[in-house]
């Protein structure tokens, strides 16, 4: 039985929680998204995906809170690979060293954890159903933070993003904002890691602004689509989720893919 | 009546790497509304000056201003027109957008519309006729079209300085006459000065008040006239050099180097 939706009404109340989160987190991937596309990077936030979930899996051994791992991972991801690799071909050789290691040691250290097990599969490939409420405080203020930051620097870093060599000419701090995005990056990878796990992060950091750059060239146009379209996967993916019984990953997946293909049929469609 | 005072400086400036000097003791003043051009061999240090002067490459002595000030980094009171380079097709970005970045990129906050933009837009729109192409994708112009969109932007927050590196690269003849006398016409418009990257001068040959002519590790700076001579860049090559004159056209002859278009190898 893939779908039941007879009990639906008394269901919602329950996972309240976990459609705010979900909403915060789309808002936040839609954007991010925007410019991991224009900026070349969507290797890179698989990397990081891998990065953080070693960190949840250790932080989940040693006993601390498992979000605090996964940014630390996160964020250790980025810092080495905005260092590191700030051409798009340096970063990709360093993206692919940094991931099986990454995600090694963080099998390893489920191997080597005791505790309940439901956990352990959730960091991989997902567990928003039950989201609980300091977990919801921490990614709606992570949410929060990203939201904040990217609004005050918008404006260079699409400078920076789609023309480089002219935004440095004229003052843009490119380097800086360079960095200032890598760490952004690493706390939204964090946040999506918590909800589709570490495999499907990419649907909801990369997916969503594909689509919509498929579809529209106008930059608003674009970043305003590709929330939508993020929203639409993950609460609808909570949605059918919640109705059968399954983990939600799957669902914001094919949703998030089946927007991609739609996408690119309406690209066709119009030229 | 007090002179005007000079946009760009360029005091005493050396750029050597290791042993090897691109230039040494250069000396430039450039007055508003004056056209450079800046010519010479691959190697000779051309682009390079563009970059001290953009503040990305660290003289090896002597100093920079722009507007009186010191040259730190990237500003935004100068304009630059960087060489024609093909945008990906998918680039969320219309030549529209192109403008605008030029117009407030460098801000903080999120680029909401104000009508002040909107209205300068619109402007720079109809100076470099490109209404027609506004909303069409950055990644879908042609060679000249963008380079008309780049000279919209490098002029569209009123700079008085413009930089441009070789903007004329990669167009035909009919382009590059269209994007020079555009740039020409904006800086007479704007009063801006503008120092031109090229290895080629006779698109601009027109509109050049003053020649920088970089070769050697040496340097000549005059009018056209007074620098594009035979026996002029025999002394800076130090080997024999002709300079052709044919039908308004310049060609020099006898360097090893190709600073002159491919069309011209039948001299």
């Amino acid at each position: 039985m893939i779908f039941n939706f007879a009990d639906y009404g008394q269901l919602l109340p329950l996972i309240t929680n976990s459609l705010i989160a979900g909403a915060v987190l789309a808002v936040v991937g839609g954007l991010i998204g925007v410019f991991v596309n224009t900026r070349d990077m969507s290797f890179a936030v698989h990397g990081i995906s891998e990065l953080s979930f070693a960190g949840a899996s250790v932080a989940l051994l040693i006993g601390i809170d498992v979000v605090v791992g996964s940014i630390l991972g996160s964020l250790i991801a980025a810092a080495i690979i905005g260092v590191m690799g700030a051409k798009a071909r340096e970063r990709n050789s360093v993206v692919a060293v940094l991931m099986p290691a990454g995600l090694g040691a963080g099998i390893l250290a489920l191997s080597m954890y005791h505790g309940v097990a439901s956990n352990k599969f959730g960091l991989l490939t997902g567990q928003i159903v039950s989201v609980d409420n300091p977990q919801l405080y921490w990614l709606v203020g992570i949410g929060g933070l990203i939201l904040a930051t990217l609004a005050l620097i918008w404006r260079p870093l699409a400078f920076a993003s789609l023309d480089p060599e002219v935004a440095t000419a004229r003052g843009v701090p490119t380097r800086t904002l360079s960095v200032v995005f890598m760490l952004l990056l690493g706390l939204a990878v964090a946040a999506s890691v918590q909800v589709v796990g570490a495999l499907l992060v990419l649907s909801l950091l990369v997916t969503p602004a594909a689509s919509a750059m498929r579809i529209t060239r106008n930059p608003a146009m674009v970043a305003l689509l590709s929330v939508l379209f993020a929203l639409l996967a993950v609460i609808g993916g909570i949605l059918l989720a919640v109705g059968a019984g399954l983990p939600i990953s799957p669902y914001v997946t094919t949703i998030s893919f089946v927007i991609y293909l739609v996408a690119r049929l309406v690209e066709r469609r119009a030229r | 009546m007090s002179k005007p005072k000079p946009v760009l400086e360029i005091n005493n400036a050396t750029l050597a790497y290791g042993s090897t000097k691109l230039w040494e003791n250069l000396n430039l003043v450039v007055e508003p509304h004056e056209f450079i051009a800046v010519i010479g061999a691959n190697g000779s240090g051309k682009t390079s000056l563009l970059k001290a002067i953009l503040g990305q490459e660290k003289l090896t002595s002597g100093s920079i201003r722009i507007n009186g000030a010191p040259v730190k980094g990237g500003r935004s009171d100068v304009g630059y027109i960087p060489q024609h380079r093909g945008t990906d097709a998918s680039t969320p970005m219309r030549a529209r957008d192109l403008l605008r970045l030029g117009f407030d990129g460098h801000r903080w906050g999120i680029p909401l519309p104000t009508r002040a933009m909107r209205a300068r837009v619109d402007h720079v729109l109809d100076c470099i006729d490109g209404r027609a192409l506004a909303d069409e994708p950055v990644g879908s112009l042609s060679g000249g079209q963008l380079q008309r969109f780049r000279v919209g932007q490098a002029v569209i927050g009123n700079p008085n300085l413009i930089l441009a590196d070789e903007p004329l690269s990669a167009l035909d003849l009919n382009q590059q006459q269209a994007v020079a006398n555009l740039i020409d016409q904006e800086r007479r418009e704007h009063e801006s000065a503008v120092l031109f990257v090229t290895h080629d001068v006779n698109p601009i040959l027109g509109m050049v008040d003053r020649v920088l002519y970089l070769a050697n590790g040496q340097f000549r700076i005059g009018t056209p006239d007074e620098v594009l001579r035979s026996e002029v860049l025999s002394e800076l090559y130090g080997t024999p050099v002709d300079v052709l004159r044919n039908q308004g056209r310049i060609v020099v002859v006898g360097t090893q180097d190709h600073h002159h278009h491919p069309d011209e190898e039948w001299v």
